[in-house]
């Protein structure tokens, strides 16, 4: 893997407010940094939301994006976090053909190898949920191509810091 | 107190007073409560419960005959006054006519705060009439944006946009406000102070970056300050010059640094990068240690990046963080106020109590610039741009405001005009905007009132933005604008000329409009010359008329401006002539 597509995750406290996506993205965009993965949701702190952002490029474009996002003015917060020190989660909702009881059998197994859950059941398909590293999520896929995959949906990377270090705004 | 009011995350509710009044009068009495005197705008469907408060109150309105203009005279009262310039808008097309306006302040970093109209909140989204997205348009070019949807916001959001637009790196910020909410009454708390928590302009220089900045500065042989729009807004002169004179490090400065070291000073190199001088781009190549302040590093002054001070160690003074590495390798910086840094860089040299030879830089210096500033005498049947400028600078009295437009009359201004007091070269550096000078002379002269105000002109850039003479006559701004006119878009043409083998193309203008009858017919006055005594006499009573002049200088289309570092060139592939 060379320097420039190795993977980083930044994290970004941010106000909880309409229009704050629009204006990371737009930043994004405008300075022609490339989003791998971002997600999106409100924190325990009052009006606050976290933001997981992946981007993939070397170690100029992440200083880059640190300093363009900590400049936004709703942009309260921004660490990166280094793998290694970090716990790294996505969630995938997969739907798989599943012809006949063998099928079926065969993927009620893996989805348990995988620790995943089965959430919806029909006559010729089973959904299953599975949560780990994108690297478990994507040998899952690969598992699962031959029965033949419906429709998948990724929630794309969330991830905290492992220990007492944190992103959190002191009050 | 009358009653609770719900704590915004980003108000101190501590103390303030709430009053029982319409969004309108919120807004207009919060921009009284923030200073403001004067606004520059065109009123329209969607602002007009604000137009029409605004007759209740003491707030001088200048009405622009284009909203850009509008933009523009508030940027360069902005400039001119070092206070928040503001203007105003109706929805839709007023609203976007400002766009260019607050990309050219955002691009050079001036405080203006925009105030736009919109359809009402129930049928944003509907697409209305005169309804635009202008949030949406603006926020790459503003520092932040707002949308009002409820009018005992107004007053709070008022402070936080004039607190982010004159704090740490300066910039436009607009506040789009719905026609329904400047009706609404309510009880409207004004807030005493405002916090924003992703905010924080006040940053001091770090003590170990200031220490090493010192230990590369006074070990230099050849050290070099180069001095950008940052100095200008934090106000460091004094601080400037003092360094300079200590570390005897020549100046040179960026074109938005232009003025912020008196360009009379031995050590003043000028301006530096595409259309700098001689002497500061050959001698950027020659130094050890470059103090950069308060600039971004921007490719029309740096030329090739890669070729760009090849000797020298780069500290980098910035406020914000994010100018940092983004365009130069620094090897040492320090995110900050430029006054704060140079303050304690200079103060921690001072202690060491160095004693300076006079080196064999300073003469150096000083024999290139001997060398390189014989006095060329023009020939020929037309006034030369040099002498035009020199004439205009010998006229002016050293407080006198310039601004320019945008091409060769730009460059020609940056390269011969000397300034010497701060903040009295306005220029539209970083988006280059043609028009920008005009309104801009207008802006500065409502904030200098006592000062002349001369637009160093281009014909092509004036024709953009003339129809604001009716503007200057109607509301008694008196400036004088004075016109190198080349009949053609000079600076396409001198690049066609150079670049592309002669080969012009829709750069002719073709000397339409005559311009002392188009000045005329706005009741301003007109004068065409063509001698210098007949220039002189035009620059003496233009200055000092109470109706704005008009000086038509024909000059031949012919005239480029030299040196000229090409566009992606080195410093060092600078053309001489
Ligand atoms: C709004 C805008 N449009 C186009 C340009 C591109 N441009 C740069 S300089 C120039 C010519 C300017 O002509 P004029 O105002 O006559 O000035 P001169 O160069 O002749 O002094 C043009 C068209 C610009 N900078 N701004």
């Amino acid at each position: 893997m060379t320097e420039s597509d190795q993977i980083h995750i930044i994290a970004a406290i941010v106000e909880h407010k309409p229009g704050v996506l629009y204006r990371v993205s737009n930043m994004f965009r405008r300075r022609g940094f490339n989003i791998e993965s971002i997600t999106v949701g409100p924190t325990e702190e009052d009006g606050l939301a976290r933001m997981t952002l992946t981007v993939k490029g070397d170690e100029y474009l992440v200083e880059q994006v640190v300093k363009q996002l900590r400049k936004l003015i709703d942009v309260v917060k921004v660490s990166r976090l280094l793998s290694g020190e970090t716990v790294v989660r996505e969630m995938a909702l997969i739907k798989i053909r599943t012809v006949d009881a063998k099928a079926r059998t065969d993927v009620v197994n893996y989805v348990e190898i995988f620790r995943g859950r089965i959430v919806d059941v029909a006559h010729e398909s089973m959904t299953a949920e599975i949560t780990g590293t994108p690297d478990k999520i994507d040998a899952f896929i690969e598992l699962m191509r031959p029965f033949g995959i419906l429709e998948d949906a990724r929630t794309g990377i969330t991830a905290l810091s492992r220990g007492l270090k944190s992103v959190k705004v002191e009050a | 107190m009358t009653k609770p009011i719900a704590r915004s995350p980003s108000m101190n509710a501590e103390d303030m007073e709430t009053i029982r009044m319409m969004g309108s009068r919120a807004l207009l009495e919060a921009l009284k409560r923030e200073g403001t005197k004067v606004i520059f705008g065109i009123p329209g469907g969607a602002i007009m419960p604000v137009y029409d408060a605004l007759l209740d109150f003491d707030i001088r309105h200048i009405l622009a005959r284009h909203e850009q203009c509008a933009g523009h005279m508030a940027d360069g009262y902005a400039r001119a006054s070092g206070s928040v310039g503001v203007c105003m808008a109706t929805s839709g097309p007023g609203a976007t006519n400002l766009v260019t306006a607050i990309a050219t302040a955002y691009m050079d970093s001036s405080p203006i705060v925009a105030i736009t109209g919109q359809v009402t909140r129930a049928m944003i989204g509907k697409d209305a009439f005169q309804e635009a997205d202008i949030v949406g348009i603006t926020t790459p070019i503003t520092k932040y944006n707002y949308q009002v949807m409820a009018a005992k916001d107004i007053p709070r959001i008022v402070k936080e946009a004039f607190y982010i637009a004159s704090t740490g790196r300066p910039g436009p910020v607009l506040i789009d406000l719905p026609r329904d909410v400047q009706t609404e009454e309510d009880e409207i708390p004004f807030p005493k102070s405002v916090k924003v928590r992703g905010y924080n302009p006040s940053i001091e220089p770090h003590p170990l970056q200031v220490k090493r900045a010192v230990d590369l500065l006074v070990q230099a042989e050849r050290p070099m300050i180069l001095a950008g729009g940052g100095v200008h807004i934090s106000g460091a002169y004094e601080e400037l010059l003092a360094l300079a004179e200590l570390l005897n490090a020549p100046v040179a400065t960026t074109l938005m640094g232009k003025g912020c070291f008196p360009e009379n000073h031995p050590l003043s190199l000028g301006g530096v990068g595409m259309h700098g001088t001689r002497e500061a781009n050959l001698l950027i190549l020659e130094a050890d240690v470059l103090l950069a302040v308060g600039t971004r590093f921007s490719d029309r002054t740096t030329g090739r990046l890669t070729e760009f001070c090849p000797d020298a160690k780069i500290i980098h003074v910035d406020i914000d963080a994010a100018e940092i590495r983004k365009n130069a390798k620094v090897d040492i910086p320090i995110v900050s106020d430029a006054k704060k840094a140079l303050k304690s860089i200079y103060g921690q040299i001072l202690q060491m109590a160095l004693k300076r030879q006079p080196s064999l830089w300073l003469k150096r210096i000083e024999e290139l610039k001997a060398q390189l500033n014989e006095e060329a005498t023009s020939t020929g049947a037309s006034l030369k741009p040099k002498e035009i400028i020199k004439t205009l600078r010998r006229l002016l009295p050293e407080d006198a405001i310039v601004t320019t437009e945008v091409g060769q009359n730009q460059m020609w201004a940056f390269l011969h005009f000397q300034v010497i007091k701060p903040r009295t070269y306005i220029t539209s550096g970083g988006l280059g905007t043609m028009g920008f000078g005009f309104p801009a002379a207008l802006g500065a002269k409502v904030a200098k009132p006592e000062v002349p105000v001369v637009d160093i002109a281009g014909d092509g850039s004036f024709i953009m933005t003339e129809q604001d003479l009716a503007t200057s006559v109607m509301e008694h701004i008196p400036v004088t604008v004075l016109i190198l006119n080349n009949s053609v878009l000079g600076m396409v043409a001198q690049w066609q000329r150079l670049f592309y083998n002669r080969r012009y193309s829709n750069v002719y203008l073709g000397r339409i409009p005559d311009f002392v009858k188009l000045a005329e017919a706005y009741g301003a006055k007109g004068e065409r010359v063509e001698a210098l005594p007949d220039l002189e006499e035009a620059i003496s009573k233009a200055i000092k008329s109470d109706v704005t002049t008009v000086i038509d200088v024909p000059i031949s289309p012919e005239e480029n401006v030299f040196p000229i570092v090409p566009a992606g060139k080195a410093l060092k592939e600078m053309l001489w002539e």
